[in-house]
């Protein structure tokens, strides 16, 4: 297949993604679709948007090529790269025709939402109890902020030596950035809740597991979900670390790779395939935050 | 708490409070301790409705806070038909000065909140009696609605659902309608005295203004500066149902320039504390 079709069939999905979006919003402020589209596309923040993509690409562009200013005329320039990314017979042996490529990203992925889900699983509990407990939260809190501050790849070492291989070693140092801010987001969205929720709960005879479910889980929501989107984020930057210590697949270990083998397009191609994950992986986060609390979207667009 | 099912409505919601020689002192460190309440001693009657006026910062809070259960007076009791008062609980039940509803459940999960406690009714049950006091306060067709969705009067009659649905021995209402325009306010005043007149449930209703203290209540204490402690009691024998008229009545006036009078004393003390400023007691006087 032509690279020029692909990027065709590319440009064609993401507009009709726009479009449906633009249907929907027809809907809701009821005009008609034409009419919502023009609106868009002559809108202010529409156009800086595009602008502001325009302006970096042209950048690029003139510092690596048109000027190939000392330094920066080792980069590859934009179209360089995207035409390398959707070859189907790539330079480098990357592009979105090559089964390495999904491999990379699998690997990536899968160690990314390992380290998320645990994270998740084991931090907002903790989080709940420290905000919950007075007591737990003088046992654990001092250790928690000392050991914080530890950079994920100082552990890489340890983890290593401690757990069987390299894959449960980056998994782990992925993971341990993810839960403390999942945790530390999730006491802070505990305090956070209004005093007089809980007397109210208490007055109207609520037992502890009321209480909890009730009021201090939906009330520490809203932190929880902003602990997650930046969990999700740590997740990935300090994957992309590990894995260019510790791995034999994964992005980052592709973008290292790649610098070791002076493959430079392929490092964008990591890079920008790390973006648009990133960017999908927190959008994900955040409509199922959206669904969780409707009562606080309604807050926002309520009478 | 359990002892009144719902069974016996009768005996539901008259219950006696009364409060004996409360003090309470706040000690913050780095600060002088203060003398919230001193021997502080007062008695709402079975199926009355007391209000509790006073000057701003004279501990009327913490009054309703210690008679909810939430604070514990430092000498003294709170009893609630003769049984001492040691924590929040089922019989008592407070309305805050800002809404609490919980903003994450509908309007009728937080009337039914209560009423489905362990121990308490079934969900169906439950549904049906919050919707009878739904109906009620005009709220019926906005049970689903979050609490954001509603406006300040109407959440504050949602608030007053979700307590009354518990049919507790006595309602503490802390300056509830705080904050609301002049309009709602009255209509809140007439939807709490409809309410009252059909549950016939003690009330303890907390607030610093004069008008709504003679229009609501049955009787009227008077507290004063701090230390707070109750200045003086003024019957209100305005006949009921009341509606604005009463406002018009020479009895009205007079009941009102005697709480007035009572009050600004303490009002006016503030002042003369400040800097010897004791004409501003008579200035006071001049405006009522």
């Amino acid at each position: 297949m032509n690279p020029y079709i692909v990027l065709g069939l590319l440009l064609m999905a993401a507009l009709a993604v726009g479009a449906w979006q633009q249907k929907k919003k027809a809907l809701l402020y009821e005009i008609s679709w034409g009419h919502q589209i023009r609106k868009t596309l002559t809108s202010k923040s529409f156009l800086l948007q595009l602008g502001g993509f325009v302006a970096f690409i042209l950048t690029w562009e003139v510092t690596v090529k048109t000027l190939g200013l000392p330094w920066f005329n080792r980069l590859p320039g934009p179209w360089e790269c995207l035409l390398e990314w959707l070859s189907p017979d790539p330079a480098y042996g990357i592009s979105i025709y090559t089964e390495d490529y999904y491999t990379h990203i699998l690997y990536s992925t899968y160690r990314a939402t390992t380290a998320f889900v645990l994270a998740t699983l084991l931090g907002v509990p903790m989080g709940l109890l420290m905000g919950w407990s007075r007591k737990f939260y003088d046992y654990s809190y001092p250790l928690v902020e000392l050991i914080r501050p530890i950079p994920p790849l100082a552990w890489v070492p340890l983890a290593i030596l401690i757990l069987p291989g390299d894959e449960p070693a980056v998994i782990f140092v992925t993971f341990l950035v993810a839960f403390f801010v999942t945790a530390l987001n999730t006491l802070l969205g505990v305090e956070s809740i209004d005093e007089s929720y809980f007397r109210a709960a208490r007055c109207l005879g609520a037992d502890k597991r009321r209480l909890l479910f009730d009021v201090v889980l939906p009330g520490a929501m809203p932190f929880i979900f902003t602990g997650l989107q930046i969990s999700m984020g740590a997740a990935w930057f300090s994957l992309v670390a590990g894995e260019m210590i510790a791995a034999q697949y994964g992005l980052g270990f592709l973008i290292w790779d790649s610098y070791s083998l002076i493959q430079y397009p392929v490092i964008v191609i990591g890079m920008a395939t790390l973006g648009v994950i990133g960017w999908i992986s927190s959008a994900a986060v955040r409509s199922v935050g959206r669904k969780l609390m409707a009562w606080r979207e309604r807050e926002l667009f309520g009478a | 708490m359990a002892d009144n099912g719902s069974k016996n409505k009768q005996s539901q919601g008259k219950g006696e409070l009364v409060l004996q020689d409360v003090t309470r002192v706040f000690r913050l460190p780095g600060m002088p301790s203060c003398t919230t309440l001193k021997n502080c001693s007062f008695t709402v009657p079975r199926g009355s409705l007391t209000v509790l006026v006073g000057p701003s910062g004279c501990g009327k809070s913490t009054l309703a806070n210690i008679a909810a259960g939430y604070d514990h007076p430092d000498s003294g009791k709170a009893l609630i038909n003769g049984k001492p008062v040691t924590g929040p609980g089922r019989d008592r039940i407070m309305v805050f000065q800002e809404t609490a509803l919980w903003p994450w459940m509908t309007v009728m999960k937080n009337a039914t909140f209560g009423p489905t406690m362990l121990g308490g009714m079934n969900k169906a049950e439950a549904e049906q009696r919050a919707m009878a006091l739904l109906e009620k306060v005009g709220l019926k067709d906005f049970k689903d609605k979050y609490p954001a969705q509603l406006s300040g009067g109407m959440q504050r009659r949602a608030e007053l659902c979700r307590a009354l649905v518990m049919s507790p021995q006595v309602m503490i209402l802390d300056e509830p309608f705080r904050g609301l325009d002049v309009m709602t306010r009255e209509l809140m005043q007439e939807y709490l005295l409809a309410l009252y007149r059909e549950t016939g449930l003690t009330m303890l209703f907390i607030t610093s203004e004069i008008e709504e203290a003679l229009f609501l209540g049955d009787r009227i204490l008077v507290m004063t500066n701090l230390p707070g402690t109750i200045k003086t009691t003024v019957e209100v024998d305005l006949p009921r149902p009341r509606d604005f008229k009463v406002l018009a009545t020479e009895r009205y006036r007079q009941i009102k320039s005697e709480v007035m009078e009572s009050l600004y004393e303490e009002g006016a003390k503030i002042f003369t504390k400040l800097d010897g400023a004791g004409d501003l007691m008579g200035s006071c006087r001049a405006e009522s």
